[in-house]
C-alpha cells in the first residue's frame, strides 16, 4: 500500500506531461486526455484520502529528489490536502464536461486545443498548490496557475473577454508580486524555504523578537497577495468582468476552483509556515476579518444593483469570498472548518449557476439582462431546475450545501465579545441581501412573459451532457447538504493535522 | 409611498430598473438577431461601466494612490530592519547554504554549485519553472497566432535583408554565437551557465538570424514542426527523467537509482545534469525564437 504515497507526484508530474501531450494532438483527442486525467487524478486523490484516512498518522511527506527536508524539494499530504484537491477534479470535470456545448460556441474552432493543455497546465498548478510542502515551489506554480487562468479567460472570442483577462492579469500579478516579496523577506531572514524549517525558525524569531518587524511585514504581504488573487473585498472588481464574459466553462473553473486554490494555499501558510499562534499574534487575522465583512456587505449591494445576471453571480462570488474571509479572521477552529465548508458550497455552487444561468440565456439568444431572460424558465426547463437548486443553495435554505456554513457561522460565532455582534449582524444582513438578489431572479425567470416584450423564439437544444451535468451537480450539492458530518470530521481531523504536525 | 415603493420593487425585479441614467427610458426592442448580437455587446460595455465605476472611478484613483504610496513607504521602511547584505552572520548562511557549498559537487557531480542546486537538489522547483516558459508559449500561440487560412498580413517593418553590412557581420556572427550557446549548454555543470542562459545566448542567435534575413528566409529554414517536436520531446524527456529520479528518491519504492554523479569536472558527469540542462536549453530557445517570431509575424511558419 505505500505506493499510494507516490500518487501525489504522479497526479502533479502526469498533468504536466499530458498538457505537453496535448499540444502535439488534434482537438478531438487532446479533450479525451484532458477529460481522462480529470478522472485519474480524480481516483489518484481519492486514493491518497483514503490511505491518509485508515493510516496511523493520517499524514505522510514525499522526497522528490534523493535529498532530505532542508537540502530538497518536498510534498505533503495530510487530510485536507487530497480532499480539496479531489473537490478542484470534482467541480472542473463538471464544470468542463457540462459547458463544452458552450465551448464550442465562444472559443474559436482552432483553439480548442489550448483551452485542454490550459485546464491541464491549471490542473497540474492546483495539486502542486495543494501537496507542496515549500513556499517556492508554491510561488512557480501560483505563476502557472495565473498565466493558464488568464489563457482560458482569452480564449472567449469577444473583445470584452480580453480586456476583462487583461484586467485580471494585472490584479493576479500584483498579488503574485506581493507573494513574491513577501517570500523574498521571509527568505533573507530565516534561509529557509521548506514549512516545517520556516515554522520553527519563525515561531523562534516570533518569541525572541527579532526581526518581528519585517516578518510582519511578510507575512502581510503573503496574506494580502493571495487574497487579491482570491478576490477579497477591496480587490474584487475584476470579478463581475471575467466571470461575466468569459465562457460558462472557464467562469465556472475560475470562480469554483482557482480563486479557492488561493485560499487553501493561503490557509496552509497560515497553519503550517506562520503557525497559528504567531497568526493570532499578529493582529493580521482582524484585517481579513473587517474586509471579509465589508466584502459580504459591497458584494451583495453590487449584486442587487446590477442587472446582468451573470454580473450578479459573479458580485455574489464576491460577497461568498467576504464569508470565508470573515471565518478565517476570527480565527477559532469551529469559523476556520466553517470557512473550509464554505469553499466546499461555493465551489460545488457558483459553477452550477454559471452553466445554468447561461442555459437559461441561451432560450433569448445568449442576452443575459434580466429584462429578456424573464420567463425563461418555462424554455428550458433542466437549467431553470439548477439554477433554482444554485440560488436557494447559496441564500442558505436547509437541506443545500450552502446552509452548513452559515450554521457553523453563526454557531461559532458566539462568545467573542465585539466580534460576535459583528459576525451575526453581517449575517443577518448578507442573508437577506442573498435573498433580494437570488429570489428576484427566480421570479422573473418563472413569470409569465410579457406581451409587448415578446420575441422571436429562438430554437435551441440543450446537449445530453448540459443537461446530465446541470443535475447530477444539483444532485450533488443536495447531497453534501444533508450529509454534511463525514465532510466536516475530515475538515476536523485535518485541521488538527495542520496545527499538530511538523 | 407605499405605491411607489412597491412599483419599484417591480421594475426591479423585472430587470427594468436600473441605476444609470437609463432609468426612465424604454426598454430596448431589437428582432434580428444580428441587432441582438451588436447590441448585446454594448449593453455588456455599459452595464460594466456602470456597475464598476459609478462606484469606483473617484475612489479608485485615490485609493490606487494611496495604496502604493503607503506600500512603497513600507517596503523602503523594511529594508532598514533587514539582516545586512553579504554579512557573513545573516540568517541564509545556515545549514542548507553549508550543505550545497561544501557537498554540492560531491554529491550532485557538478562543479557549477548553482546547476547542481537547480537541477537536482530544486529540480522539481525547475520542473515548475521550465512550464512556466511552455504555458507562456502556449499563452502568446492562443492569442497572437493567426490562422493558416488567412494570408498574413504584410506590416511595413524595416528589414535588413539587402543591407550588404549588416548581412555579413550576421552571417560571420551567427555561426559563434550559436556555437558559443552550445558550449554554454554543454558546460552548465562545470562552469558558470547551463539551460537558461545558454538557450537563451542560442535564441538571442537565432532571433538575430531572422532579423537580419527576413522572416520569411528564417521561417522556412527553421520550421514550425521542428520548433513543436524539440519543445514537445524536451519537456517530455524532463518530466520522465525527473519522474525516474523522484520515484527512486524514495526508499519504500526498492528500486535504487542507476545514476551516478560520475567524475566531478568530466564533460559527462553529474549524473542527470548535462541532459536535463540540455532540455531546458532547448525549451527556452524554442521560446523565444517563437515569441520572436509571432511578435513580428503572426505565426511560425
Amino acid at each position: 500500500m505505500d505506493f499510494i504515497m507516490n500518487l501525489p507526484f504522479v497526479t502533479i508530474v502526469l498533468s504536466l506531461f499530458s498538457a505537453v501531450i496535448c499540444f502535439a494532438m488534434k482537438d478531438k483527442k487532446a479533450r479525451f486526455v484532458s477529460y481522462f486525467l480529470l478522472i485519474t487524478s480524480g481516483i489518484m486523490s481519492a486514493l491518497v484520502l483514503l490511505y491518509n484516512l485508515n493510516s496511523e498518522t493520517g499524514y505522510f511527506v514525499y522526497r522528490m529528489g534523493h535529498y532530505d527536508a532542508p537540502i530538497g524539494n518536498e510534498i505533503s499530504a495530510g487530510l485536507l490536502e487530497p480532499a480539496f484537491l479531489l473537490l478542484f477534479e470534482v467541480v472542473m470535470f463538471l464544470s468542463l464536461a457540462g459547458g463544452s456545448q458552450h465551448i464550442m460556441q465562444d472559443v474559436k474552432a482552432e483553439k480548442h486545443k489550448y483551452f485542454c493543455i490550459m485546464v491541464n497546465l491549471t490542473h497540474a498548478a492546483l495539486a502542486a498548490l495543494c501537496y507542496t510542502n515549500d513556499i517556492f515551489t508554491g510561488y512557480v506554480f501560483i505563476e502557472i496557475c495565473t498565466i493558464a487562468s488568464c489563457s482560458l479567460l482569452m480564449l472567449t472570442k469577444r473583445t470584452r473577454a480580453l480586456v476583462a483577462a487583461t484586467r485580471y492579469m494585472i490584479f493576479s500579478l500584483i498579488g503574485s508580486s506581493l507573494v513574491l516579496v513577501g517570500i523574498i523577506l521571509l527568505y533573507s531572514i530565516t534561509g529557509h524555504l521548506l514549512f516545517p524549517q520556516l515554522f520553527s525558525t519563525i515561531q523562534g524569531l516570533w518569541t525572541t523578537g527579532e526581526y518581528t518587524f519585517p516578518l510582519t511585514i511578510a507575512l502581510g504581504l503573503i496574506v494580502s497577495g493571495l487574497a487579491i488573487k482570491s478576490g477579497m473585498f477591496p480587490f474584487h472588481f475584476w470579478m463581475p468582468d471575467t466571470y461575466g464574459t468569459a465562457t460558462p466553462a472557464a467562469s465556472g473553473i475560475l470562480s469554483g476552483v482557482i480563486s479557492k486554490a488561493y485560499i487553501f494555499l493561503l490557509l496552509k501558510i497560515i497553519f503550517r509556515v506562520i503557525g497559528y499562534e504567531v497568526f493570532l499574534d499578529s493582529k493580521i487575522q482582524y484585517v481579513l476579518f473587517i474586509f471579509g465583512i465589508c466584502g459580504m456587505i459591497v458584494g451583495s449591494v453590487s449584486a442587487i444593483k446590477t442587472n446582468n445576471i451573470r454580473f450578479m453571480i459573479a458580485y455574489s462570488s464576491a460577497a461568498q469570498i467576504g464569508y470565508i474571509y470573515m471565518g478565517l479572521g476570527l480565527g477559532t477552529k469551529g469559523a476556520i472548518i466553517a470557512a473550509l465548508f464554505q469553499v466546499v458550497a461555493h465551489s460545488l455552487t457558483k459553477p452550477m449557476l454559471f452553466l445554468s444561468a447561461s442555459g437559461l440565456s441561451d432560450t433569448v439568444g445568449g442576452r443575459h439582462d434580466f429584462a429578456s431572460i424573464r420567463s425563461s424558465a418555462h424554455n428550458n426547463k433542466i437549467a431553470a431546475i439548477s439554477y433554482s437548486a444554485g440560488a436557494l443553495s447559496m441564500v442558505g435554505i436547509p437541506i443545500f450545501a450552502g446552509f452548513i456554513p452559515k450554521l457553523l457561522f453563526s454557531t461559532s460565532a458566539f462568545g467573542h465579545g465585539i466580534q460576535t455582534y459583528l459576525m451575526l449582524i453581517a449575517l443577518a444582513i448578507s442573508t437577506i441581501l442573498n435573498v433580494l438578489y437570488f429570489l428576484r431572479t427566480l421570479i422573473n425567470i418563472y413569470s409569465p412573459a410579457k406581451v409587448e416584450l415578446e420575441r422571436k423564439t429562438i430554437t435551441f437544444k440543450n446537449s445530453v451532457a448540459f443537461s446530465v451535468i446541470v443535475l447530477i451537480m444539483s444532485a450533488v450539492n443536495i447531497a453534501v447538504g444533508l450529509h454534511s458530518q463525514p465532510i466536516i470530521s475530515v475538515f476536523e481531523k485535518g485541521l488538527e493535522l495542520f496545527i499538530n504536525i511538523r | 409611498m407605499k405605491n411607489k415603493f412597491s412599483s419599484l420593487l417591480k421594475e426591479w425585479y423585472e430587470g427594468n430598473l436600473s441605476f444609470d441614467d437609463r432609468m426612465n427610458s424604454e426598454p430596448e426592442k431589437v428582432t434580428t438577431i444580428k441587432e441582438e448580437s451588436e447590441k448585446k455587446e454594448i449593453r455588456i460595455v455599459k452595464d460594466v461601466e456602470n456597475a464598476e465605476q459609478k462606484l469606483t472611478s473617484k475612489g479608485y484613483k485615490f485609493f490606487s494612490v494611496i495604496f502604493c504610496v503607503i506600500l512603497a513607504v513600507v517596503l523602503i521602511g523594511t529594508v532598514n530592519f533587514m539582516p545586512l547584505f553579504a554579512d557573513n552572520n545573516t540568517p541564509t548562511t545556515n545549514e542548507v547554504y553549508e550543505h550545497y557549498v561544501g557537498e554540492g559537487r560531491d554529491q550532485t557531480g557538478a562543479v557549477n554549485t548553482v546547476a547542481g542546486m537547480i537541477l537536482d537538489y530544486r529540480a522539481f522547483d525547475t520542473l515548475g519553472e521550465s512550464f512556466v516558459l511552455f504555458t507562456a508559449t502556449c499563452a502568446v500561440l492562443l492569442l497572437l497566432e493567426q490562422s493558416k487560412n488567412k494570408p498574413i498580413k504584410k506590416r511595413e517593418t524595416f528589414t535588413f535583408s539587402n543591407d550588404p553590412i549588416v548581412c555579413t557581420v550576421v552571417k560571420i556572427l551567427t555561426p559563434i554565437i550559436i556555437v558559443f550557446g552550445i558550449y554554454v549548454l554543454f558546460n552548465g555543470h562545470l562552469s558558470p551557465g547551463g539551460g537558461f542562459s545558454g538557450g537563451s545566448v542560442l535564441g538571442a542567435g537565432f532571433i538575430l538570424f531572422a532579423m537580419a534575413y527576413g522572416e520569411d528566409n528564417a521561417a522556412k529554414i527553421i520550421k514550425p514542426s521542428i520548433i513543436r517536436v524539440i519543445t514537445i520531446c524536451s519537456l517530455s524527456f524532463y518530466c520522465l527523467a525527473k519522474s525516474y529520479s523522484f520515484f527512486t528518491g524514495n526508499e519504500f519504492n526498492g528500486i535504487h537509482s542507476i545514476i551516478t554523479p560520475g567524475t566531478p569536472g568530466n564533460i559527462v558527469s553529474g549524473g542527470l545534469i548535462l541532459p536535463l540542462n540540455i532540455a531546458v536549453g532547448f525549451v527556452v530557445c524554442c521560446t523565444m525564437y517563437s515569441f520572436y517570431m509571432i511578435f513580428k509575424r503572426g505565426r511560425l511558419d
